[in-house]
């Protein structure tokens, strides 16, 4: 297990984890806050899955901003492979350091073991995150986004499990490099694909939800605080709505946030439905649920938030 | 540890809570058990609600599992007296003492119920409920369950013989994974190691070149009273072919049914049996449209990744309007690498296509395998062949 005194630098409770990420404008939810405290504390890799645009991604960037660490970030894409991923000898200078010994010593007849053992060094070594990852560093073991994890495929999958179990990646040609301190791991998959559950299993897994309003509307105010603030309710109230509607794909938090930055850079102060038609497609990317809400739907919608907003705060919006 | 005492008892109600999650179908592994220990030391018990999320973290894998999870969790670890209270519902005689019985999951009813009689495993997992919802049709399906006669020892030597052939006609991708081979690009990394024995002297030039793979294969098929009698041999068909590809297979009559993990099972009488459970609407009417429009809503961001092709089992007669057939399939098509549509209604080289099902669908298929009779593996591996 490991012990608390070595990692002085993490926060000691929940709270403190939800208070710091609060702290960094990512606002957690308390059943995140706990899992990541849980990740923090017993040095595991956090697994989150989820729809696109819901903050996975922002989790791994807030933890590195939180404990002050480096933030290493690996995107995966169908055919990753340890090249891209893990390492890569670097040939140019292996063939050139061949040359070199062969000129500067007159006699051909080179001593292969020993020349062997020099090119592949730490040298020739090219370092790719994940093997980056594995390296002390000064401000603590480093945070290893692997993001996207769903788009890899399944070889790939198989080569985390030795890296997520014991942080130890094996080259052929030079040994086993352990971490020192493990590193922070976060995981994330939009579910494109099941991911095994072998991957799963090291990992404390976590499904992050569409935030409720009362929470969208705190990060809308933390991550646009130039818009209006009876503008921020009606987006958030409208996106709610639309989450609620059938749906090809539901608007993210990301979505949210893009749409309400359209809308403050196009001055309004409040929604209208003519706005809203321009403006939709910050909010949906397929054309089904665009045509399905344009027009009379979208109004419709408008007009019910602006009587339940109205109900809810009097005098508050126009 | 300071947590030592308590921990006896914990560690115990933990188990407890963990099998509860076993028998109602959660697989949780020791490991995670003794996880859970570290990690509810770790949070402390004064928030229910923190306690729950660490459970959930460390017995999870998916999100499916999370409502039998809710479940459990608010019966098992009922304030105020915790372990009392899971200890009792441990025995035998707590089924009359469970709130609300007739919401809990039947599974998990099962699990807390010790002396509970083992049932036959139901191979469907529970994301099949939630199409239960679909209703407009229920007067007009007729759910009954179906009773595959077991394959006769004829019939499986054929099908033995036969699977082999049963190549469909799929174009093979590039994967972006190398293999050693020639002809192909220079394999530095191999070449370098190869010269070192002759004193770093490049004299032999490895060679890789990229692996081609047949693409995943998402098999939907039409069960409907109309195609009944090809249904046996095209479950046949899709069980051998299963066991050579990746595959996924879905039916579709009135509802739309995965049975991936039935057809897993390598005995064929073993996956017939598990798909006839499965499945609540063999031989009703059809609604294809539907059912398309269902996979593409909640499937098939899932399966068809990875440049996956789509097998279409229909006779394409349709009783839902065209309109969402037309809408289904071009999204399918916009989301698959190819469609095959192997139609055994279609028998002649210059069949006219009257109904309109199937004028929506033909140009939105990629290859169009007419199978004029579908009554034995042999004609269907001499079809697909032929194609």
């Amino acid at each position: 297990m490991s012990d608390a005194t070595g990692m002085p630098d993490l926060p000691g409770t929940v709270d403190a984890v939800q208070a710091a990420l609060a702290g960094t404008g990512y606002i957690a939810p308390r059943n995140l806050a706990t899992t990541i405290f849980l990740a923090l504390r017993m040095g595991r890799p956090l697994f989150l899955e989820g729809e696109a645009g819901v903050g996975k991604t922002e989790v791994g960037k807030a933890l590195a901003s939180v404990l002050g660490r480096r933030l290493i970030r690996l995107q995966c894409y169908e055919g990753l492979d340890i090249s891209a991923a893990a390492y890569e000898w670097n040939y140019a200078r292996q063939m050139l350091e061949i040359r070199l010994a062969e000129a500067t010593r007159a006699a051909p007849t080179l001593d292969n073991h020993a020349l062997s053992a020099h090119l592949y060094s730490e040298t020739f070594l090219l370092k790719r995150p994940l093997l980056q990852a594995l390296e002390a560093d000064l401000a603590g073991p480093p945070i290893l986004l692997i993001d996207e994890l769903d788009r890899a495929d399944e070889p790939f999958e198989a080569f985390l499990l030795e890296i997520l179990s014991d942080f130890q990646l094996t080259i052929p040609e030079y040994g086993t490099i352990r971490a020192a301190e493990p590193p922070v791991v976060v995981l994330t998959s939009n579910r494109t694909r099941e991911i095994h559950d072998a991957i799963k299993r090291r990992c404390l897994y976590h499904w992050v939800d569409y935030p409720s309003a009362a929470r969208e509307l705190e990060i809308l105010q933390s991550k646009v605080p130039d818009a209006p603030a009876a503008l921020s309710r009606q987006v958030v109230a409208f996106v709610q709505r639309l989450r609620g509607a059938d749906l090809f794909k539901s608007p993210g938090v990301a979505e949210t946030i893009d749409w309400t930055r359209a809308l403050t850079t196009l001055d309004s102060l409040v929604l209208d439905p003519d706005t809203i038609d321009a403006t939709l497609g910050a909010l949906l990317k397929y054309q089904d649920d665009l045509l399905r809400v344009q027009g009379q739907v979208a109004a419709d919608m408008l007009r019910d938030i602006q009587a339940g907003l109205a109900q809810a705060a009097p005098g508050a919006v126009s | 540890m300071a947590a030592a005492a308590p921990a006896g008892k914990l560690a115990e109600n933990l188990l407890h809570f963990a099998r509860v999650l076993r028998a109602a179908g959660v697989p949780v592994g020791p490991a995670q058990v003794a996880d859970a220990l570290v990690a509810v030391q770790l949070i402390g018990v004064e928030r229910r609600d923190d306690w729950y999320a660490a459970l959930a973290a460390l017995f999870l894998t998916r999100h499916e599992q999370r409502p039998l999870f809710d479940q459990a969790f608010h019966v098992f670890w009922r304030a105020p007296d915790l372990l009392g209270q899971a200890q009792r519902l441990l025995l035998p005689q707590i089924t009359g003492r469970l709130p609300r019985p007739r919401e809990l999951s039947p599974r998990l009813a099962q699990a807390f119920a010790p002396s509970g009689l083992e049932q036959p495993r139901v191979g469907a997992p529970a994301e099949q409920q939630e199409f239960d919802a679909v209703l407009e049709f229920s007067a007009r399906e007729r759910l009954q369950s179906r009773d595959f006669e077991q394959m006769t020892p004829d019939e499986w030597a054929v099908a033995r013989r036969y699977a082999g052939r049963l190549a469909l006609p799929l174009r093979p991708v590039l994967t972006r994974r190398w293999r050693p081979g020639e002809p192909g690009a220079v394999d530095m990394r191999q070449t370098l190691r190869a010269s070192l024995r002759c004193g770093g002297e490049p004299v032999l030039l490895r060679r890789r070149r990229q692996v081609r793979r047949t693409p995943p294969l998402v098999a939907l098929c039409d069960i409907s009273g109309s195609m009944h009698r090809y249904t046996r041999v095209l479950l046949h068909f899709l069980h051998a072919l299963g066991q050579q590809q990746k595959l996924s297979v879905f039916l579709f009559g009135t509802r739309l049914s995965n049975i991936t993990r039935c057809l897993r099972a390598r005995d064929v009488d073993d996956a017939m049996r598990a798909v006839s459970r499965a499945v609540p609407d063999w031989s009703g009417g059809t609604r294809i449209g539907p059912c398309l429009e269902q996979f593409n809503r909640v499937w098939a961001r899932r399966m068809l990744t990875q440049r996956a092709a789509v097998l279409l089992v229909t006779d394409g007669l349709d009783r839902a309007e065209p309109g969402v057939l037309q809408a289904a399939m071009q999204h399918l098509r916009l989301a698959s690498r190819q469609i095959l549509w192997l139609n055994p209604l279609l028998r002649y080289e210059g069949f006219e296509p009257k109904a309109a099902g199937i004028r929506v669908m033909l140009p939105l298929v990629d290859r169009h395998l007419p199978a004029h009779n579908l009554d034995s593996l042999a004609q269907l591996a001499q079809v697909l062949r032929g194609a």
